[in-house]
């Protein structure tokens, strides 16, 4: 338990860019530990972006509360999982808030700190790019690294191209971004189709 | 107003907002806007664009960023704390109430086969998110030449299993801005030194421009 609220503290540390800023490092620590699949994962975060709140801590909770289930046992273990997670998130960004509101109101605005940040940034644009690769390669083609046989899902590429094309069609039609929970409602009924219907295929 | 009445409507305000508000990060910015500053004006304009910057610009969720600061400056540290638990608890509930029985949804055929499908969904989902953040970054080599080699990088360690982990490339990103700004300083500093002009004298006129174009370049760049 002292592990899940240490590992979610660094997390909560390391995660400029929000709730995908935080998905690299997430989905690294979280596969290191061996606590969730990246089959699981995929699904926790489908969650966490279709339920309120904010996605970040949405996920903390979530991955707190199956580890804390899985070691403590019982609705209590799950509850201390996540509340444990949760705090360890939270803490660093609040801490970090209340100095700079507090004390050093003018932080941010010195060169140095500036040119940092103007490091990071395209820096956490590559990681959740980087992740999104990685995850499609083992999603469709089925391998995590070179050595492993390739698994071909046709089934998972067609979905991705299928919510690619509602994506864009919609934003051609109706001038409006689709919501994310649209799409993950619609892709969880070609799941279905696909693997369930389609299955003998 | 009592601080003890300030604290529960903070609370209240943002507990609202972590209830009803789907889509993370910049929707729920947007509603915080709404709520605070437009309907409540506890903070005027300038300042939540202020305090949008430093959410981006620090580590952790957005949200919790921004009602942490609007908390204090509202009403000093209680007020922080009991704006960002305001934003968490809805999370912690909902979540938690969902990670009770999720085993056991998970477990039945057809809900697997809707997650299979959802998988592909959320790998586009985060690629799209991705993506919209590269626009929003300013477009100049810098920002595309190291966006591309780390989302290379890393999908080359992952596949010949390197462990290399994002801290170091956030470190190391954090690092390159740094040295690049020094640089720029260092370069434009030369400038105006009477060593440095005899320099230029000397290597003829192109070297002149160059260094005389470099460093407003770097300097635009770095104002995005």
């Amino acid at each position: 338990m002292l592990d899940l609220f240490l590992t979610f503290l660094k997390i909560g540390t390391v995660s400029f860019g929000g709730g995908y800023g935080m998905i690299s490092v997430l989905s690294e620590e979280v596969i290191k530990h061996g606590w969730l699949s990246e089959q699981q994962l995929l699904s926790f975060i489908a969650v966490s972006e279709s339920t309120p709140g904010p996605v970040a801590i949405n996920m903390a909770t979530f991955i707190g509360a199956s580890q804390g289930g899985a070691i403590i046992g019982g609705v209590f273990g799950s509850l201390l999982g996540a509340i444990l997670a949760t705090l360890a998130v939270v803490l660093p960004a609040f801490i970090i808030i209340l100095v700079i509101a507090a004390l050093i109101r003018g932080v941010l605005k010195y060169a140095g700190v500036q040119a940092v940040l103007a490091g990071i940034r395209p820096v956490v644009i590559g990681l959740i790019i980087g992740t999104a690769i990685n995850l499609f390669i083992s999603v469709v083609i089925g391998v995590s690294k070179v050595t492993d046989t390739p698994n071909f899902d046709w089934r998972a590429l067609t979905i991705f191209f299928l919510i690619v094309a509602v994506y864009f069609s919609s934003s051609l039609i109706f001038k409006k971004k689709i919501s994310p929970i649209l799409l993950i409602l619609i892709s969880a009924f070609l799941g279905i189709v696909f693997y369930g219907f389609l299955g003998f295929l | 107003m009592k601080k003890s009445k300030m604290f529960f409507l903070l609370f209240i305000t943002m507990f609202k907002i972590g209830l009803f508000t789907f889509g993370g990060g910049y929707a729920m910015v947007s509603v915080i806007e709404r709520e605070l500053v437009e309907k409540k004006k506890w903070v005027n304009h300038e300042e939540f664009l202020n305090i949008l910057a430093i959410a981006e610009s620090t580590p952790g969720p957005h949200a919790v960023n921004t009602s942490t600061y609007i908390g204090y400056k509202c009403a000093g540290f209680f007020g922080a704390f009991f704006a960002t638990l305001g934003v968490v608890l809805p999370s912690l509930i909902i979540i938690f109430c969902i990670s009770l029985f999720f085993d056991k949804f998970m477990s039945l055929t057809y809900v697997r086969y809707a997650f299979y499908g959802i998988s592909a969904c959320v790998v586009f989902l985060i690629l799209s998110a991705g993506i919209k953040l590269f626009k929003h970054l300013k477009f100049n080599i810098f920002n595309t030449v190291i966006a591309v080699i780390v989302a290379v990088l890393m999908v080359t360690f992952s596949l010949l299993s390197i462990g290399f982990s994002s801290i170091y490339f956030i470190i190391i990103g954090g690092g390159i801005g740094l040295i690049f700004y020094l640089i720029t300083l260092f370069v434009s500093l030369k400038k105006f030194k009477p060593k440095g002009e005899k320099l230029i004298f000397d290597n003829g006129s192109i070297v002149k421009k160059e260094l005389n174009k470099t460093p407003e370049e770097k300097e635009s760049e770095k104002d995005a």
